[in-house]
């Protein structure tokens, strides 16, 4: 029998606001507990919350990326349930009108194209933390991450296998960090999502009984819980078992899909307007104001690449592939007009490094200034290409600066002509049978005489120079 | 020299005339409280406080416009280190890091708090009956309810203690007490006063107001209690007149509408009798009066009763036992905790409004209750706007009758209607006004005005020049022998 596979996601990303969703207090991540929290996040008696428009910017500047209704008249609604890093018993979340509508991203699985439908995208506050571990018979509550604004992305059951699923949830990572409404860090929960999944007969129309699984945060995870549950349900069916509705959970370390709670013991959220806060109304002004601020997406650059910088589609969407990556290249632009030189080394040497860690430039020790700088030496001649190899395997250890690693360790190639030629002297009179060699005809001798100058300056010495130097002694 | 039954504007004029020192003024009140401690109108008194600012005050003068006047207010206003209740065991230990606009607003304007007032648990009550800390007399006989749920503040202004409380009214919190305590108490239109440290019940429906002695003094509190507030997004930004400058103008060619809906063959017909007199004498002042009709006017009370528990059940959700207020002992797990805490820290009225709420809110059940009371709240809303185009006020009783004894009304249904005619004016969001017009086997009763959105200087004019020309809010309760 034939299984097909219905996904959809829930995608909450962290909006990388300065301030909180609806407080004063600051959103950096990774202060001391409970620091980062003023009374509206404490939810005392008799506060209100006031909402930050920056906030609806950010979702307005999602929703224009993906083609999708901005709502200019949007709502809040509570959802009421208990919890202890839950401080007012509620949730303040857009429920009946969010402020973005439907919308559409473009993801692309080895190399074919395909578009998702997203149903909606809404703002809501983020809880705080339950810790479990640090105080015995205890739980701790850190309030610090309460009130963090969040977008939750709905998309449509559109998505059909577990490598789908990764390729949505990295476009929708690579174009939240090119809009800079969040920082794109996973590992500190920037980003997060809840995977739907279910199964049916190929033939069948109604969908499947579904089951959800609850934030996963990294793309390798989502590909083994789906790929895990997938199997699970599709066992049960073939064994004339049903699935239930319910809320899982993914254990990273056994590599399985866990019951958290079904349908019937889940929360009446009791969802009602939120009363305390009115409709949120954007102006058309403000909504120009955004769409013309709105930055280059990925597809743009990548053919503002090839068109400007002459580079080959297949580069200029590596190039053009993250925002770090493409500001490595933009930023290295400025100082050299050789962009094929740029484009080889991303490409090539920085990509393979990145690769070999299976890390993102932003966890890399490589910042666009450096790498910059270390185009600018190959350009203007102060290292080599194979010494600017060794400068960036340095770079990848130490995070060092360019110049530093080149004086320290010595490596300014050598170009003064008189050093050159005295070398190349040295090298001459040390070999005559060589030099006569070449003189009666046997041309290919010429690098010989270039590969022992380059050894006694440990490869420091310009090609460029050597060659004219050899070609001057050599050839009168 | 004495200061009970004072007014504001007469405390002012003996401040300023030295007739009286802050300090003194300041003292004798809190002698009054003393003696009158069997009204059990205070939660909690700020004395030393209070004292230490009158103190101030005498040696650095200030021009401020109610400076010193002592001021007693409702428990359910946040204060600044001074330990705010809400009327509930829940809350029985705390103490606010912040305090409300409101109180800010009266205390920057000169104000001396001088406690915080008993009321019915987190407002829910017609009686004050549903305090923690107990029931509240009524100045005006022995076991009298002051009305509620701002009970306290209605009992220490007619008891002449302080020329003004501040009240809160979500669905005649201001109102029924002031009538049945024999003084002037208006509800201003919604979002008129910040809600910034209010503790919520029906967010949609709670607003602050003055509760005194004369409409006079009560505008002159509108003027420092208003403010537009960026901390409420829903206070108005409106300009705020100043509500003292139309006290005097004539009263003649306006218009009051009689609600055709309300029918008061079914009230006592001495009731009846105050509510006739009333209306003769605005008559008297040149005021005609048309009958109005709000069709939806008597599904208030029901919608009211599914709009306001479904917030509260909501509003509530905070006192969980994790942060502040009430924890339960030696909870056994989370659930445990939840329970007990909440079991313990509510008592029976706020339960019965939690799970009311709960109720109406849930999956199901939404469609049918909370959101066709909505849209009923809409109609009523409509009612108003079209009544408005056609008179500048509406009139009614403000109760159904007068004071009652506690423990008499034990049905929760009859306790409910008796906001039967306040109710309207908080699902519409308008202004509303108490005032004294009559008594009743010497109990006082008020009549009440509602006004067109943001008319609360009209309601003002037309109470004062009520007042200018009767003497009911003149009376006092008869006072303790010492």
């Amino acid at each position: 029998m034939t299984w097909e596979t219905v996904i959809g996601l829930e995608v909450h990303v962290q909006l990388s606001t300065k301030t909180k969703l609806f407080s004063g207090a600051s959103t950096t991540f990774g202060s001391e507990p409970n620091t980062q929290v003023d009374l509206i996040d404490l939810g005392l008696p008799g506060v209100l919350p006031v909402a930050n428009k920056e906030a609806f910017y950010k979702a307005i500047r999602f929703g224009l990326a993906t083609n999708a209704e901005i709502n200019q008249v949007s709502m809040f609604d509570r959802k009421n349930y208990f919890y202890p890093d839950l401080p007012k018993g509620y949730q303040i979340t857009q429920m009946e009108k969010p402020i973005v509508g439907t919308g559409s991203i473009l993801i692309n699985v080895d190399g074919a194209e395909k578009l998702i439908n997203i149903t909606r995208a809404h703002l809501e506050e983020d809880a705080g933390k339950s810790i479990h571990d640090l105080f015995d018979g205890e739980t701790g509550v850190d309030l610090n991450r309460a009130g963090t604004p969040l977008l939750e992305i709905v998309s449509e059951p559109e998505i059909s296998n577990a490598k789908e699923a990764v390729a949505y949830f990295k476009a929708i990572h690579q174009l939240v960090t090119f809009l800079d409404i969040c920082d794109g860090n996973m590992a500190q929960g920037s980003m997060r999502c809840d995977v739907n999944v279910s199964v049916k007969k190929i033939d069948d129309k109604a969908l499947g009984t579904r089951a959800e699984i609850k934030n996963i945060n990294s793309f390798k995870f989502i590909e083994r819980a789906i790929n895990f549950e997938v199997a699970r349900q599709i066992k049960r069916l073939e064994k004339g078992e049903s699935i239930i509705q319910e809320t899982r959970l993914y254990d990273s370390i056994k590599n399985e899909t866990r019951s958290m709670r079904s349908k019937e013991a889940a929360n009446d959220y009791r969802y009602f307007p939120e009363p305390d806060l009115l409709p949120v109304v954007i102006s058309d002004k403000e909504l120009e104001e955004i769409r013309i601020t709105l930055p280059e997406l990925p597809k743009q650059k990548e053919i503002r690449f090839i068109e400007e910088h002459s580079l080959e589609e297949s580069e200029a969407k590596i190039l053009a592939s993250s925002k770090a990556m493409a500001n490595l290249f933009e930023d290295a632009s400025t100082k050299t007009k050789d962009s094929n030189l740029i484009a080889k080394w991303l490409v090539g040497d920085v990509s393979a490094l990145l690769n070999k860690e299976n890390i993102s430039i932003e966890e890399s020790n490589l910042s666009s200034v450096n790498f910059a700088k270390l185009i600018e030496r190959i350009s203007d001649k102060t290292i080599s290409g194979k010494i600017a190899k060794s400068v960036l395997e340095e770079i990848w250890v130490s995070g060092n600066d360019v110049d530093l690693i080149i004086q320290e360790k010595g490596l300014v190639q050598i170009q003064d002509e008189s050093i050159l030629e005295d070398i190349a002297k040295k090298i001459i009179e040390a070999n005559p049978d060589q030099v006569n060699a070449y003189k009666g005809g046997k041309e290919k001798l010429f690098g010989f005489f270039v590969g022992q100058v380059m050894k006694e300056t440990q490869g420091k010495a310009n090609p460029q120079g050597v060659n004219e130097v050899l070609k001057k002694l050599l050839d009168t | 020299m004495s200061i009970q039954f004072k007014t504001i504007k007469e405390l002012s004029s003996m401040l300023q005339s030295k007739e009286v020192s802050n300090y003194e003024l300041l003292q004798e009140t809190f002698k009054l409280v003393k003696s009158y401690k069997h009204l059990n109108a205070f939660i909690t008194l700020n004395e030393e406080n209070a004292l230490k600012k009158a103190r101030n005050l005498d040696n650095n003068t200030s021009d401020l416009s109610l400076s010193g006047i002592p001021i007693a207010q409702k428990d359910l206003f946040v204060t600044k280190g001074l330990r705010t209740t809400c009327g509930s065991n829940m809350l029985s230990n705390f103490i606010p890091p912040y305090s409300a606009t409101v109180i800010e607003n009266l205390e920057n304007a000169g104000c001396i708090s001088i406690g915080k007032t008993n009321m019915d648990e987190f407002a829910m009550g017609s009686s004050n009956e549903t305090s923690f800390y107990g029931n509240v007399n009524n100045p005006w006989g022995e076991n009298l309810v002051p009305g509620g749920s701002s009970g306290g503040s209605a009992a220490v202004v007619a008891a002449g203690i302080v020329p003004a409380a501040t009240g809160t009214d979500t669905g005649g919190s201001i109102r029924q007490p002031a009538s049945l305590c024999g003084i002037t108490g208006i509800k201003p239109t919604y979002g008129r006063i910040s809600r910034w440290g209010m503790i919520a019940f029906a967010s949609s429906l709670d607003q602050a107001g003055p509760m005194a002695r004369t409409a006079e003094d009560c505008a002159i509190l509108m003027n420092e209690m208003c403010s537009h507030d960026n901390k409420d997004t829903t206070s108005l930004d409106e300009t705020i007149p100043d509500f003292t400058k139309d006290l005097d103008a004539p009263v003649k060619g306006l218009k009051i509408g009689i609600v055709k809906e309300f029918d008061l063959s079914k009230l006592d017909s001495n009731v009846v009798k105050v509510f006739e007199d009333s209306k003769k004498h605005y008559e008297s002042l040149g005021v005609d009066f048309v009958e109005v009709s709000l069709p939806n006017i008597n599904l208030s009370v029901p919608t009211y009763y599914v709009v306001a528990p479904a917030e509260c059940s909501s509003n509530l959700s905070r006192f969980d036992g994790v942060k502040f207020g009430k924890r339960c002992n030696d909870p056994k797990d989370l659930e445990d905790l939840y329970i007990r805490s909440r079991s313990e820290g509510f008592g029976e009225e706020v339960k019965r409004r939690i799970l009311i709420g709960s109720y109406v809110l849930s999956a199901g059940f939404y469609d049918a209750y909370y959101k066709k009371a909505q849209q009923v709240r809409r109609l009523i809303k409509n009612d108003f706007d079209n009544a408005f185009k056609h008179v500048d006020l509406i009139m009614s009783p403000t109760t159904r009758g007068t004071a009652f004894e506690a423990g008499s009304m034990s049905d929760p249904i009859q306790m409910y209607l008796e906001d039967l005619f306040t109710v309207p004016a908080n699902l519409a969001g308008l202004p509303g006004i108490s005032i004294p017009s009559g008594y009743l086997d010497s109990k006082p009763l008020g009549i009440q005005l509602i006004g067109n959105s943001l008319q609360e200087s009209q309601l003002l004019n037309v109470a004062h020049n009520f007042q200018m020309t009767s003497d009911w809010h003149l009376r006092t309760p008869p006072t303790r022998s010492k």
